[in-house]
């Protein structure tokens, strides 16, 4: 049994001219104790939705949801009453991607406010909020107001504010997406520090699976309101069945920045580009070497890269092949005989079609 | 210089400084009014700004019936002109106040007259406050209380400070028309003992006087606001 479950897990939305907008639509996920579970997907695809479910700042409209044992929906209907939600949120800490730390207290006090009624003295509020803020190392700025601070130290006392009721789960709503890559290499490493010296679950939401790559145990993978696909994160990106998810684990931005920056406006028929991911240590042989010999393409190389995937490095690459159609065809057919996701993409770096 | 000011201002110095015709009577009982029917439309006024806030469709505690109930009554007061206002709340003031006349009576009709403009005021300063704080604070568990007090108040304090200065403001603008129920103060005195009888240099130095008791709470609502904002905004 799950720390979280959720079942059927409907969302809908009624547009202004009364029709139904499914945002979210029939979602079964299970998240495990001690998971770091990736939830990702284009912007609209449904992940905060579905997400903000689970502590229910959404009311779904149809399905079960029980967190840590409790039931909160059965088939649509709240069955926890208000002041419970109350109490169980206390246990389900959440961050956001623009912080939403109150701006007229100070750090300090933007933690001490989730302690308002934890029971503890005014002392003990005040002693366990710089403690918080030692764990996230900013017991130095405690006397600041969060304008004072960077993105990423505003991040941190977020993180120190979710998680001073002690919950068992973090939800991270795109929680790095505001911040620069140093900072959210930051964040991410003491999300992770984090779960192992707290014991926590946390859910990270995000449209950069560069994140999940870093920190991600499982990951679920998001389209028009639907799970595409979800499992373990290596099988996801090494394996990877559907085709969105294909292109998705390829550290997509960079991918389609570099694509753009290449202009390759005029693709003729006998070129083609694809997007090739392994597992290095599978691939000890020279590929693109053996391509050459083996069926007589062209392979030339536009962007590589090599990710350490759970200490196991997992190589990117996207390369442009020169051949005929039948050409083509045996390329991908012992591509994927090396054990290497191939997915074929237009000039754009979007799926090719 | 004494004998200078004789000469120019006749009138204003016939009027003295106490007894019931005179300048200090009349500065106390603006500020009098101005005061208390602050004090009494300010505290209706946030909590039907709050209220409002609260009931709205996508609200903390969505409420079709109060919203609409608080809407209607705010907007109906916001229509009666002031002066019409006077006039037509008298019964409810005998009741309030056991008089329809003079300084204590006027704050019924001032405080209900304020009140709608200031609740529309707070409101929007309220709306202000980014959703996402609110949603922050849900997710730490916190009761409706703790989001009024902690989020929506105190986050929007210094957008409070300020709309609170603008109401202040033309608060004393009313208070110049309450003369009309007997309530005396600087409008009074400009009108009745200046305009009617024909000295002038009493009505420009009441409205002085009213000039720069406006200019110094322009000037503390200022300072109010910039003290109490702590966001890049």
């Amino acid at each position: 049994m799950g720390i979280i479950e959720l079942q059927h897990v409907n969302v809908d939305f009624p547009d202004k001219k009364r029709e139904v907008v499914h945002a979210v639509h029939d979602v079964n996920l299970t998240i495990e104790k001690g998971d770091i579970y990736g939830v990702v997907g284009f912007s609209g695809a449904g992940k905060s939705t579905l997400v903000r479910t689970i502590n229910l700042l959404q009311k779904p409209s149809g399905g079960n949801i029980k967190v840590n044992g409790t039931d909160f929906i059965k088939d649509g209907k709240q069955v926890i009453s208000n002041k419970d939600l109350q109490l169980a949120r206390r246990k389900i800490g959440m961050i956001f991607q623009n912080f939403n730390l109150l701006n007229e207290i100070t750090v300090v006090e933007n933690v001490a406010f989730a302690l308002k009624h934890s029971g503890l003295k005014d002392n003990e509020v005040e002693e366990k909020s710089l403690k918080l803020l030692e764990l996230v190392d900013l017991k130095e700025k405690a006397e600041f107001y969060p304008a004072q601070l960077s993105g990423g130290q505003q991040q941190r006392v977020a993180i120190a504010r979710a998680l001073a009721n002690e919950p068992d789960i973090l939800i991270s709503d795109e929680a790095t997406s505001a911040l620069d890559p140093q900072n959210t290499q930051q964040i991410l490493d003491l999300l992770k520090k984090l779960k192992d010296e707290l014991n926590l679950t946390i859910v990270l939401i995000t449209h950069e699976m560069s994140a999940v790559k870093k920190i991600c145990d499982k990951v679920a993978v998001m389209q028009q309101g639907e799970i595409i696909e979800k499992g373990n994160l290596r099988d996801v990106v090494l394996h990877p069945k559907n085709t969105l998810t294909k292109s998705f684990v390829g550290g997509s931005l960079e991918v389609i920045n570099t694509l753009k920056s290449l202009n390759l406006s005029n693709l003729n028929d006998e070129e083609a580009i694809y997007q090739l991911i392994y597992s290095v240590a599978n691939v000890t042989k020279t590929i693109i070497i053996d391509l050459y010999r083996e069926i007589g393409v062209e392979a030339s190389m536009l962007y590589g890269n090599v990710e350490l995937l759970d200490d196991e490095p997992i190589g990117t690459l996207l390369v442009l092949v020169k051949g005929d159609n039948e050409k083509q065809q045996q390329t991908v057919q012992f591509l994927e005989k090396e054990q290497v996701a191939v997915t074929r993409l237009n000039e754009k770096g979007d799926l090719y079609e | 210089m004494s004998s200078w000011f004789n000469k120019v201002f006749p009138n204003v110095i016939n009027l003295g400084w106490t007894g019931d015709t005179g300048w200090a009577s009349s500065i106390y009982q603006t500020l009098f009014m101005t005061f208390w029917s602050a004090i009494f439309g300010g505290i209706l006024g946030i909590v039907f700004g709050v209220i409002l806030v609260l009931t709205k469709e996508n609200g903390v505690k969505p409420n079709k019936f109060w919203f609409n109930l608080c809407d209607k009554i705010v907007s109906i007061f916001r229509a009666i002109p002031f002066i019409i206002l006077l006039a037509f709340i008298a019964p409810v003031t005998q009741i309030i106040a056991g008089t329809q006349i003079g300084m204590n009576a006027a704050l019924v009709p001032l405080s209900l007259g304020v009140f709608p403009f200031y609740a529309r005021q707070v409101q929007v300063a309220l709306e202000s406050v980014d959703q996402g704080k609110i949603e922050a604070a849900q997710s730490l568990g916190a009761t409706t209380w703790d989001i009024i007090f902690n989020v929506y108040l105190n986050e929007a304090r210094s957008e409070l400070a300020r709309v609170s200065t603008v109401t202040i403001i033309s608060l004393i603008g009313l208070t110049a028309m309450a003369g009309a129920i007997g309530s005396g103060g600087l409008g009074n005195t400009a009108i009745s003992y200046g305009y009617q009888r024909f000295n002038n240099d009493v009505t420009f130095v009441a409205t002085l006087l009213v000039v720069i008791l406006i200019f110094i709470v322009q000037i503390i609502g200022d300072f109010l606001a910039k003290h109490l904002n702590h966001q890049n905004r």
